[in-house]
């Protein structure tokens, strides 16, 4: 069910309005079977609160493509900031939003300077590792002296 | 009596919910707007992560519970947290030093958890303790700039870490999951592990590590300090004059 799949995929993120969680990396798997059909999510930050949101939004566009939705979030495998496609990594990065970096094998320390999205110079500072919503951080570039956000690496 | 896996998880959902609370308290009331948005961050983490532990205790428990009935229709004696998050916020200095100690145990824990047997909680784990790395980072580098602050930063700084050190040893894990740490469901211990992380941390601050300060325990199994119900009539409030609310 390809079509679909693009359906649910091109469903905007409540909180990033210029990402989809198709860009994210938050579809799982679309299958249909007669009139069901069955998405299985991923949520991205357990502090999330768009999580409900974005069922809400998933299940309305099924509906609208003709189908009965059954929506299951699962944890396992767990999501990963690396899951993010390069569609949306070129989209954050057109938002004046640093990309995340690569994780490997573990969280990536905020004291490594992020490049900026502005001027690509690395000389940036990070200035709080919370911001407006759960997955960005503050920081400024000492280049360009302007602030930006970037997208936390977990 | 062991403890099962459903008390484990209730415990560490309480941690996270009690915490949670604590830290929400500060909005609207932090030293600066930047510090205001980063304890509601923490926050909401915690909140997020206790959502999760809940609706999976629900399962576990069998009994139909969600995380709602978890959250507001218990009493403070049926809450498993350890007392340290149930300690009042204090001073900034207090907040920090209660954060400081829980987030490098909380840490340590998720790191353990990630190679639980049971994937629904190893996979809450990996990313609780990716999280939770950003919350340690943000509560050891304040105690660091306080210890090394001016001398009343010092001096508060040191107060709050002598005030929260009597609640630490809870943190490091409770002493009847030794069944569930032998069929591999919990991991390794974390004692000896956050003991040297907490000391290094106290020593880049330049604090002093208290040694002779008696511990104080009973919150896993029940019994609270007088912090906990004032907390819980708040937060459970307006669940229980609107039982089924929404918005
Ligand atoms: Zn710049």
């Amino acid at each position: 069910m390809t079509g679909l799949l693009d359906i649910v995929r091109s469903v905007d993120d409540p909180e990033l309005p210029h990402l989809t969680i198709g860009d994210l990396g938050m579809v799982r798997d679309v299958a249909v079977d007669g009139r069901i059909a069955r998405i299985r999510i991923t949520p991205t930050y357990t502090g999330c609160p768009a999580t409900e949101q974005i069922r809400a939004d998933v299940e309305a566009a099924v509906i609208d493509a003709g189908y009965e939705p059954v929506v299951e979030f699962e944890m396992a495998p767990p999501w990963s900031t690396d899951d993010i496609s390069p569609e949306g990594r070129a989209k954050l990065h057109a938002a004046g939003i640093a990309p995340p970096a690569p994780t490997g094998d573990g969280p990536v320390s905020l004291d490594l300077p992020v490049p900026c999205p502005q001027c690509g110079s690395r000389r940036t500072r990070l200035t709080s590792a919370f911001g407006a919503t759960a997955c960005k951080a503050l920081h400024v570039c000492d280049a360009c002296r302007q602030p930006f956000e970037s997208f936390k690496a977990i | 009596m062991a403890a099962d896996l459903f008390t484990h998880v209730l415990r560490q959902g309480d941690r996270a919910l009690v915490l949670s609370h604590r830290l929400a308290q500060w909005i609207t009331h932090a030293p600066t707007l930047e510090e205001d948005v980063a304890l509601a961050n923490i926050s909401l983490d915690l909140l997020g992560q206790a959502r999760h532990l809940f609706t999976y205790a629900g399962e576990l428990e069998g009994e139909g519970h969600d995380e709602d009935h978890f959250a507001y229709w218990r009493d403070a004696s049926e809450f498993r947290n350890p007392l340290l998050v149930e300690q009042p916020n204090g001073d900034f200095a207090v907040t920090i030093a209660r954060q400081v100690f829980h987030d490098q145990a909380a840490v340590l824990y998720w790191e353990s958890m990630s190679d639980s047997g049971d994937t629904t909680i190893a996979a809450l784990a990996v990313r609780a303790r990716n999280e939770t790395a950003f919350h340690l980072q943000h509560s050891a580098g304040w105690l660091i700039r306080l210890g090394d602050g001016t001398d009343e930063s010092r001096r508060r700084a040191q107060a709050a870490v002598d005030a929260m050190w009597p609640f630490t040893s809870e943190l490091l894990g409770a002493d009847d999951e030794g069944a569930l740490r032998a069929d591999g469901l919990i991991g390794e211990s974390i004692e000896s592990t956050w003991q040297v992380a907490v000391a290094d941390i106290l020593l880049e601050a330049g604090l002093e590590r208290p040694t002779s300060i008696e511990q104080r325990t009973g919150g896993l199994h029940g019994a609270h300090s007088e912090h906990l119900e004032p907390l819980l009539h708040e937060m459970q409030g307006l669940a229980r004059a609107h039982p089924g609310a929404t918005w």
